[in-house]
Formats: C-alpha cells, structure tokens, sequence
C-alpha cells in the first residue's frame, strides 16, 4: 500500500514537562518495591524464605496492583511528554491525576498490609466480601475504593487526551487518520504518536468505564450483601477492565519507539494508510478479544470463546508486521552506533514482539486447557512488560537524562544484561507453566522448586540492573526540573 | 508429546527465530545504506508476512477451535458433581473407570474455584472454573489408571494451595 505521507516529530515543546518527570520518579520507585515484593514471592516459592501464606498473598495483592498502576503511570508520562509536542493539553490534569494516584496508593497500602486485604489485583468477585475472615470488610472496601479513586484519576487524564485530540485534529476518528484511511484525504495526517495516543483514549475510557461499574458494584455488595453480582458478569466487566487497561499501557510506551528512533537513525516513522489500518484494527481487537481470559469458563457463549481465540492470533498481526518490522526497518543498516538508549528501544520491540508468542499459544482453547492458571501465564505477561514496557519506558528515562541528546552516548552493556536476566526469569515462568506448575500458590511443591531458584537468582539480577536505570534518572531529576 | 511440550517447543522455536532476525539487524546496523531500498524490502517482507499469516496462521488458529472443550458428550456413563468451597473440593463419588468418559458438573458454594486434574506425573491433564451460580460440565476421559489430584487454578484466599483433593481411577471395561 502507498506511503501517505512523512512525519518527523520535532523535539518535544512538552508542557506538564515537570510532571512527566515527577510521574517517571514515582514510577522508578514503586517499580522497584514492586520488583523486591516479587522476589520475595518467589523466594517464598523457591523454598529459600519461609513466608507465612497470608502475608504471602498481601504481597501478590500489592505487586500485582502496584505493578498495574505503574505500567499506566510511567504509559502516561511517556505518552504525555511525546503527545503535547503535537497536541495542546492542560498540564493540571496530570497534577490531578497524581493527586488521585496518591490518595488511591495510600488506601491501598492501608487496605493491604493494617488491613490485610489479599484478594489479588483482579479482586474477583464475590472473594473480597468472602474471606472467612482473612480480612475485614473495612479493608475490602478500603482497597477497593482505592482503585476505584485511581481509575478515576486516569479517566480524567484520558478524557483531556480526548479534549486535545478533538480539538487539535477534529474528532477521534481523524486522530485515528480515518479520513485518510477511508476518505483518502491527505490534508491534517496524524503522526504515529497522535494515533497511537487516540487508541489509548478511546479503549483505556472504555476500560474504566467498565472497571468503575463493576468496583462500584462490589462496594454494594460489600456494604448490602443482600445485593448481589452476576459472577459471570463480574468476570467478564473485570477482565475486559484488565486486560484491556494494562494492553493501553504499552500502546502509551510505544510511542517512545515512534519518537526517539527516528531521532537517534535520522530515517522518518511513516505514516502509512497500512499503519492507520493496523492501529484501527488493534483499537477494535484490544477490547474484544478479553474472552480469552474466560476460556475455561464453559458458562460463556460459544461464540465469544471462539473471539477470544481467534482474534487473539489477528491481533498479533498489527505489533508483529506492522510496529515491530517498521521499528527493524528503521534500524537496519541505518549506521547508528548502539548505546544504551537505541539498545533498550531494540529490546522493547523484541520484548513485545516476542511476548505475543506465548500469548497467541495460550489463547488456543486446547493450549489453554492445559495451561491456563498456571506459570505460563505470567510467563508471557511478564514477558511483554519486563522486556517489552519497562525497556521503553527506561531508554526514555534515560532520554530525559540525557536531556534529549539522542547522539550515542557510552556503553549499552547493561541493557544486554538486563535482557540475559530478563530473559532468563520469564523463561522460569514459562517452564513453570510447562511443568504445569499452578500459579498464585503460596507454597510450592519441592520439584517444582527448582524454577523458582533459577528464576530468584535472575529476578536479582533485573533489580540490581532496574536500580541502575532508575538512578540514572533520579541523580539527573532536580537538574532536569530546574532546567523546566 | 503433550500440549504443553509442544506449546512450549513451539514458543521457543519462534522466539529463537525472532531473536535471531534482531541479532541481524542489530549486528548490521553499523552500515550506514540509504533507507529507500530498505524500506523497499521491508515492506515485501511485510506484505509476504502479512499473507503468511492470514493464509497459513488463521486457518490453523480457527481449525485449533474445533478442538475445544464446551460442546460436552451427550449422557457420560460417568458423572461426578463437584462442589467448590474455601477451601475443600466436594466430590459425590472419587472413583471411576478409565477409557471411558467422565463427565464433571462443576460447581462453586462461595468464590470462584479452579478444577484442575493432575496425573500422576504432576501433569495437568483438564480444567474448568468453578464458579458460583453455574455448572461447568467437563467431560474428561481417563486413559491411565491411578490416582490423579485436583488441584485448585483460581485463587480463591488464603488456602487455596492446599486445596487438593483425590480421585482414583481403575482399570476400565465398565459402564462405571
């Protein structure tokens, strides 16, 4: 299909620049906490710290949901700080956001270790409100109510990307580049990072949306238990809040890719009518193709488990042959020199482009049977954000650092091994599903223990790496914040 | 070979291979060409993979479907009813006969449950959720004696990993 058009994004004229980097500290803190609470689940597994179940299953609860809040917390900065070079936006909205996020992380900490609150970051119903007494109904409500203030806090923050957009381009379906895809116009052409931008609008306010009604719901019960959810119906609003929400989060990193590799090889991210096509076909796949977390449910009609599996493959198509080649595209023999940043953006493409393949695997109902619920499946979630999402969001940390030169800069050795780890710890993830190996269990069985040593051993190297690229940021935020 | 062997060849097998596309790109990128031939190339490999992937890949992916679970046996010889509680399985009966099919009504008196049958090996050989308010009927047949284990796949609070039960099965022939 023909090029459309060129675009080449200018150097960010970011508004909202100090928030951005307020959000990427937060984000490099939390993640950090996030990833020592993992490894001490995975000690726990490994059989190396005794750890009692109940504070084993907080510390699921806080990881899980800590790591969500952050992947959509540094998303958003990465999205923001690239966006508002095109499209004007009003700064406060992400001091609101932060406002929120904060009040949101506090109720939940509360809610989660005074508390003792532990029913997992997908917080199925009715498991809050029954505990057999492992926790009380305040904390329930506590975490709940506290998710329930974060979702609001980003639902804000997209409603003002819609604001921008529609404002800037006409409606979100120019910023999806729809007159161009279908009108054949060739006047007002959304750069990639506009259109990425517009998705992440359109499918994460859906995502609330859905969230918020079954939060909501949950709050009822837990306040009347007289009224109750349809468990199915809770299923299905959760995961289509879920999964849908943290997939947005890498479409906001991505755009880091979009940005800074046409920078650093000096070649153009085209605008193509193939790449408008593949984002309009991920905006409609994103949010319909949550069945497959429901496969094993056999309640659910026929029809959306067959969704679930086949369109789950469809939708790999976009991030394997149209953002992945493009990104290879842009790199190959474009006489760059590798550094640090180039080379974490190479490893993001790779991340995601390779995690996909275990989660098309496990889409497939006859895969699914016997792998759903097991390691397998944080096998290929990690996959795509430890060696996906993270590495965008470092090259940008470091980007900022760097205080946007994109010339290469010093060694990249520690991207290389932060890939090695990386890799090695989803890898035990993945055995893990293979030797069938249950996930979210407090206690492992002795052979099974064997993976979670190897994936323990691994897990320090990525934080031991993940504390360098943080640093690297952190030592540089006050001179980045003074310099505005 | 079972699923999970071939799942995870299969996943590997193609990460290599992607790996191996970015080693190239990575270990070429030092030469500087015009990006015009490149980008030629690129979208060729685009447009085959493209085809590739819709002729050959989705007609395997919705083939693979044929394969599912949902449409249960009509009238199993052997039916167990399983109930889910926190944190205990209920089965009416833990014995049945192999080669012939068993079907299990699966169901939940509180959280969401998951029933997952383990061989003997410590393979997860068939699942379904166990969910209030619902039956999931799953139909299994067991081709090996012994003594298989249920374990629990969806977490369901504080003793979910010790949320296992037994059911034994015997040499076949019967109606069960």
């Amino acid at each position: 299909m023909a090029d459309t058009t060129f675009t080449h994004s200018p150097a960010t004229t970011d508004r909202g620049r100090r928030w951005v980097v307020l959000y990427l500290a937060t984000t490099g803190l939390v993640l950090l906490l996030m990833m020592l609470a993992g490894l001490w689940m995975r000690l726990a597994q490994a059989g190396w710290v005794y750890t009692d179940p109940a504070l084993f299953y907080q510390l699921m609860t806080v990881h899980g949901t800590g790591m969500v809040g952050i992947a959509a917390l540094g998303g958003a900065a990465v999205l923001w700080h690239f966006l508002s070079a095109h499209v004007r936006l009003n700064s406060r909205v992400m001091g609101a956001n932060f406002g929120l996020f904060l009040i949101g992380v506090v109720a939940i900490l509360v809610a989660d270790f005074p508390g003792r609150f532990g029913g997992a970051w997908t917080f199925l119903y009715p498991l809050p409100a029954t505990s057999q007494g492992a926790w009380p109904a305040w904390a329930a409500a506590l975490h709940l109510g506290g998710l329930l203030v974060i979702g609001v806090g980003f639902l804000i923050w997209c409603l003002e990307l819609a604001r921008g957009i529609i404002a800037t381009y006409g409606g979100l379906g120019r910023g999806l580049g729809w007159h161009v895809l279908f009108g054949g116009s060739m006047r007002d052409v959304p750069p990639p990072t506009v259109v990425a931008a517009t998705m992440v609008t359109i499918v994460t306010t859906l995502a609330l949306i859905a969230g918020a009604l079954v939060l909501v719901m949950s709050l009822i019960n837990l306040a009347f238990p007289a009224v109750e959810i349809n468990p199915l119906l809770a299923k299905n609003l959760i995961y289509f809040f879920g999964h849908t929400f943290i997939n947005a989060t890498i479409y906001m990193g991505v755009v880091a890719v979009y940005e800074l590799l046409p920078r650093i090889t000096d070649r153009p991210w085209k605008t193509t009518k193939v790449f408008l096509a593949a984002w309009t076909l991920s905006t409609t796949m994103v949010l319909i193709i949550f069945p497959h977390h429901l496969l094993m449910d056999f309640a659910m009609p026929v029809w959306a488990m067959a969704i679930g599996q086949v369109f789950s493959y469809v939708n790999s198509f976009p991030v394997l042959v149209v953002t992945g080649l493009g990104a290879l595209a842009i790199l190959h023999r474009s006489g760059i020199r590798w550094d640090l940043v180039s080379t974490l953006l190479l490893i993001s493409m790779f991340g995601w482009m390779a995690g996909v393949i275990p989660a098309v695997v496990d889409a497939t109902v006859v895969v699914n049977s016997v792998m759903h619920n097991t390691m397998w499946v944080p096998g290929h979630f990690h996959f795509y954000l430890l060696l996906g999402l993270l590495p965008m969001m470092f090259a940008v940390m470091i980007h900022l650092a760097r205080g946007e030169d994109t010339r290469p800069q010093g060694s990249d050795l520690t991207a290389l091994l932060y890939l090695l780890f990386g890799l090695g710890f989803v890898s035990m993830f993945l055995i893990g599903g293979w030797a069938s190996v249950p996930r979210r269990w407090a206690e492992h069985l002795p052979e099974w223990q064997i993976w979670d040593q190897v994936a323990s051993v691994m897990a320090v190297g990525v934080i031991a790496l993940t504390t360098v690229f943080v640093a690297m940021f952190l030592v540089r935020t006050p001179a980045i914040l003074r310099e505005g | 070979m079972n699923v999970q062997t071939v799942s995870v060849l299969l996943s590997f097998i193609l990460i290599l291979a992607l790996a191996a596309v970015f080693l190239r790109v990575r270990g070429l990128a030092h030469e500087g060409r015009d990006y015009a031939p490149v980008q030629g190339n690129a979208y060729r490999i685009r447009a085959f993979g493209f085809w590739f992937l819709i002729l050959v890949g989705l007609p395997i992916s919705i083939w693979l479907f044929r394969e599912n679970p949902y449409t249960a046996e009509a009238a199993a010889p052997q039916v167990i009813n399983v109930t889910g509680y926190q944190w205990y399985w209920e089965l009416d009966q833990s014995e049945v006969a192999a080669g012939v099919p068993v079907e299990f009504r699966v169901t939940s008196a509180d959280v969401n449950h998951g029933f997952g049958i383990y061989d003997a090996a410590g393979t997860l050989v068939a699942q379904t959720q166990a969910m209030p308010g619902y039956v999931n009927r799953l139909t299994h047949v067991f081709e090996t004696p012994g003594t298989y284990q249920v374990l629990c796949l969806e977490y369901c609070g504080l003793v979910h990993h010790n949320m296992i039960a037994e059911i034994v099965v015997t040499e076949g022939g019967s109606d069960g």
